[in-house]
């Protein structure tokens, strides 16, 4: 049948037949996206994603753990022994070297992500009893990851320093992560 | 041709199913049918005539009716900016907690509450209201039939009752109300609000801008919905075009042999 | 192997081993098929498609849907305000349970029409009613999700049912709820099996596919195959003539979507259910109607639903009602006739469905009822004793030629036999 064709009828029914199933293959995919954006976070999700923290009542040397997407943020009032420490520390020989003053706004106030940079997990240290580890920071139970009072990784398998969120003060003592 | 006379069959059978449907649950009260901007093809919201009528929500209906579905940042859509969204979600004293004390306690709004319902639930709102239920007003406008029209004709239809019908305690006449008894009193007043934007708010004005108000927040993606189909469906009829002339094509030396 | 059947060695090397690709080249590329099919045959595949895609945004709408009675409402209004494209697919799985109605109610009139229930395909006939039922079983327990006044109340009232059975009634009524009324256990159950009985279908569709391949398609004319002069090669013929017909359906079912998404829905079910007040006037969705309107006809409870289900097992046993050799219509003018009365029938039942069960509907619907087992059991066993049918062509292939000179060949083509 297409031996009695033309080379150019050839060429137009090529096109036309390519062109519908490309068409076809055009409406396919784009039927595709919807169902993967479903599973990126609704709007409401989004909405929520900033929390307010006052630190009034939060005295030197206490720490307080907050909700902020699902993970817990700690938020440290520090002594000044642990500021000292924290900004005496020389970047050489750290993990992943940043100065405490890159990772706070105030100084009294240290805010991070509590997720351990490993796997994922909870860190230890938050409360008074707590395992700190061996820099007096935080101390990651499930593999010994170390961190120091700047949430800095010194030991252990965690690839990176404690993440700090995204946060700004409303106030001298509120804040606003996210 | 052939597919054309098929596709005919085909739509006016299920039309004819469909439409005996229609009519069939069709009430007996006819209502004043209104050219809403949201109704057409290319069917957009009043964003004007919405924030207006939200004014008329916030201060006539909200007394009694909640919107529970509907969040303070929703209302970006109506074209108010982060500052506003969060003024006016500021202006509501929100349940929250417990907090560490164990203790619920009030806050100001933020964009990403729901609207405060006017009852703590849906027993102290019958209680408060003689015992009748005002409904949620997140959806009413698709949770009734022709819904748009049935509301702006529902807040007009208020009138003296004629001689032979009694209204009893608690209930009064609307023409526009199925049984003509409604519990809820008539809301709309001439100049009951007044309008931020300066517009007279006439009794008709108020019920129009609340009932655009409301049928965005029953399909608030009406929009969107409206102008992708349109290009959903161009799409779909050069494929449809494509694809019979591809498969004239095909059959050609079929068709040619017989 | 004697020689490579395909040109990519990595293709070859599996299918030696797992012959999947001979397999799929067998029945979908070079599959004959007859080559009359008119556009009618085209249901068949868009039900399958439709069948894939309401599975497609069914699972990603459990994904974001809570089966509890405080939240489902909620969820599927989260899914239409705040899930990412959520009032898109939640909208093309509701009316896509409407559409997929349609085009399988289509085929199915195809079926008795040309009479595709007859031997050799009386299998492939019981499958599909098969798939029909759980079809149904699974359109309404899909419509109890969202939990608004339609669903709860069409849920106690289509549970209550089985409440006529004599004796254990109650008892199976109490089963099905896991309770004293519609309630928790009722709605989650029913998501279990709302979510599991599609791929029940599929299972079921891919036993009617086995059963149609058997013997291939009926056709127009409703004569057998001769041989290839009749047929035509499945790919590319019928998939293009499949995807033609898939695009204007899409475009159709398109307009509904984005135009009219609550046109086939009922405004009640925009309200929670509420176990205190029944609404007004309650119907089920239009693809139920007809049945409705049996289940009402009949003033007994018990009878009624015997009614309204033997409306389907009547279809069931259709290859054996209807004796007559011959199966297109085209060649059975009083069948032909019937059938349309049958179609008118159906369409009146589905409308009485729709209104209220007092006065001029009820008797209408006992007539319509009536009819609708007269055509099955009465006139369909009688017609080919008082029926005179057309010649019938000697094949496919074959240019329609005149009456007198058809039966004579017709003729000689029994003697042959």
């Amino acid at each position: 049948m297409t031996k009695k064709n033309t080379p150019e009828d050839q060429n137009k029914r090529d096109f036309l037949q390519v062109s519908t199933y490309a068409l076809g293959a055009v409406g396919a995919a784009s039927f595709v996206w919807p169902l993967i954006d479903q599973m990126n976070p609704a709007a409401d999700t989004l909405a929520l994603a900033s929390t307010e923290v006052d630190l009034e009542a939060l005295e030197e040397g206490q720490s307080i753990t907050v909700k902020w997407r699902g993970k817990p943020v700690f938020i440290r009032h520090r002594t000044k022994e642990e500021i000292s420490s924290a900004k005496d520390q020389l970047l050489d020989g750290l993990r992943d070297p940043q100065t405490d003053d890159e990772r706070v706004q105030n100084d009294k106030y240290i805010v991070l992500v509590g997720v351990c940079t490993h796997l994922g997990c909870v860190p230890l240290g938050q409360k008074s009893g707590d395992v700190k580890g061996e820099y007096g920071g935080w101390f990651c139970p499930c593999h010994g990851s170390h961190y120091d009072h700047s949430g800095r990784i010194r030991k252990g398998p965690a690839p990176t320093n404690l993440e700090v969120p995204k946060y700004s003060f409303l106030s001298d003592t509120l804040i606003k992560i996210g | 041709m052939k597919f054309l006379k098929f596709l005919v069959i085909i739509i006016f059978s299920i039309n004819f199913f469909l439409f005996g449907r229609v009519f069939a649950a069709g009430s007996k009260i006819e209502y004043p049918e209104k050219n809403w901007s949201f109704s057409t093809i290319f069917g957009s919201f009043d964003k004007a005539s919405a924030q207006r009528g939200f004014q008329v929500y916030k201060e006539v209906c909200a007394g009694c009716h909640g919107m529970r579905l509907v969040s303070y940042r929703n209302l970006a859509a109506l074209g108010y900016n982060q500052d506003e969204l969060k003024a006016i979600a500021a202006q509501f004293e929100i349940n929250d907690g417990p907090n560490d004390e164990g203790e619920m306690f009030t806050r100001p709004g933020r964009p990403s509450d729901k609207f405060l319902s006017p009852y703590p639930n849906d027993q102290a709102a019958r209680a408060a209201n003689g015992g009748a239920y005002p409904p949620d007003l997140s959806l009413i406008i698709k949770a009734r039939p022709n819904g748009a029209n049935y509301l702006h004709a529902l807040l007009r239809g208020y009138e003296e009752a004629p001689n032979n019908i009694k209204v009893p305690e608690g209930m009064y006449y609307n023409k526009y109300y199925s049984g003509n008894l409604i519990a809820m009193p008539q809301p709309l007043y001439e100049d009951g609000v007044e309008y931020l934007d300066g517009t007279k708010a006439s009794k008709d004005q108020m019920a129009t801008d609340v009932t655009t108000f409301l049928a965005w927040a029953s399909e608030p993606e009406l929009e969107e919905r409206k102008q992708l189909g349109v290009t959903v469906i161009l799409f779909l009829i050069v494929f449809s075009i494509l694809s019979y002339f591809s498969m004239r094509q095909i059959w050609a030396p079929i068709k040619n042999k017989n | 192997m004697s020689k490579p059947k395909f040109k990519n060695p990595v293709v070859n090397w599996i299918d030696y081993r797992l012959p999947i690709f001979t397999f799929m080249n067998h029945e979908l590329n070079e599959y004959p098929t007859p080559k009359n099919l008119n556009y009618f045959w085209n249901f068949g595949s868009l039900a399958g498609i439709t069948l894939v895609t309401m599975i497609i945004t069914g699972i990603v709408l459990s994904m974001n849907y809570t089966a509890h009675v405080d939240y489902a409402f909620d969820s599927v209004e989260r899914i239409m305000r705040d899930v990412n494209h959520g009032w898109l697919l939640r909208y093309i799985h509701m009316n896509g349970a409407s559409f997929f109605f349609i085009v399988v109610y289509i085929h199915i009139f195809r079926g008795l029409y040309y009479g595709s229930y007859k031997a050799p395909r009386e299998i492939l006939w019981i499958l599909g009613v098969l798939i029909l039922l759980l079809m149904m079983a699974t359109a309404f327990m899909g419509y109890v999700l969202p939990w608004g006044q339609m669903s709860f109340w069409g849920a106690t009232v289509i549970t209550n049912l089985f409440s006529a059975i004599p004796l254990v009634g109650e008892s199976i009524v109490t089963w099905l709820w896991g309770g004293f009324s519609v309630d928790n256990p009722t709605l989650n159950r029913f998501f279990s099996l709302h979510f599991v009985l599609p791929f029940v279908i599929v299972g079921v569709v891919i036993l009617h596919l086995v059963a149609l391949h058997r013997f291939g398609s009926n056709n127009p004319i409703g004569i057998d195959v001769k041989g290839k002069q009749d047929t035509v090669p499945f790919h590319p013929y019928y998939t293009i003539k499949d995807l033609f017909g898939l695009s204007v359906f899409t475009t159709i079912f398109a307009a509904a979507v984005f135009f009219f998404p609550n046109f086939m829905g009922h405004p009640d079910n925009y309200i929670p259910a509420d176990p205190m007040v029944t609404p007004a006037h309650i119907v089920p969705e239009w693809y139920f109607l007809p049945f409705y309107a049996i289940l009402r006809a009949i003033p007994d409870k018990l009878g009624g639903v015997l009614f309204m289900f033997g409306a389907i097992m009547v279809l069931f046993v259709l290859p054996w009602l209807d004796k007559s050799s011959v199966r297109s219509s085209q060649f059975r003018p009083l069948y032909k006739l019937f059938f349309w009365i049958l179609v008118i029938d159906c369409i009146a039942l589905g409308y009485l469905g729709a209104k209220p069960a007092e006065g001029i509907y009820v008797i209408l619907s006992r007539i319509a009822t009536a009819y609708y087992f007269f055509h099955f059991l009465i006139i369909l066993p009688l017609l080919p004793r008082i029926e005179s049918t057309r010649p019938l062509p000697v094949s496919i292939s074959t240019p329609i030629i005149t009456a007198s000179s058809n039966a004579s060949t017709v003729m000689a083509m029994r003697e042959k036999k």
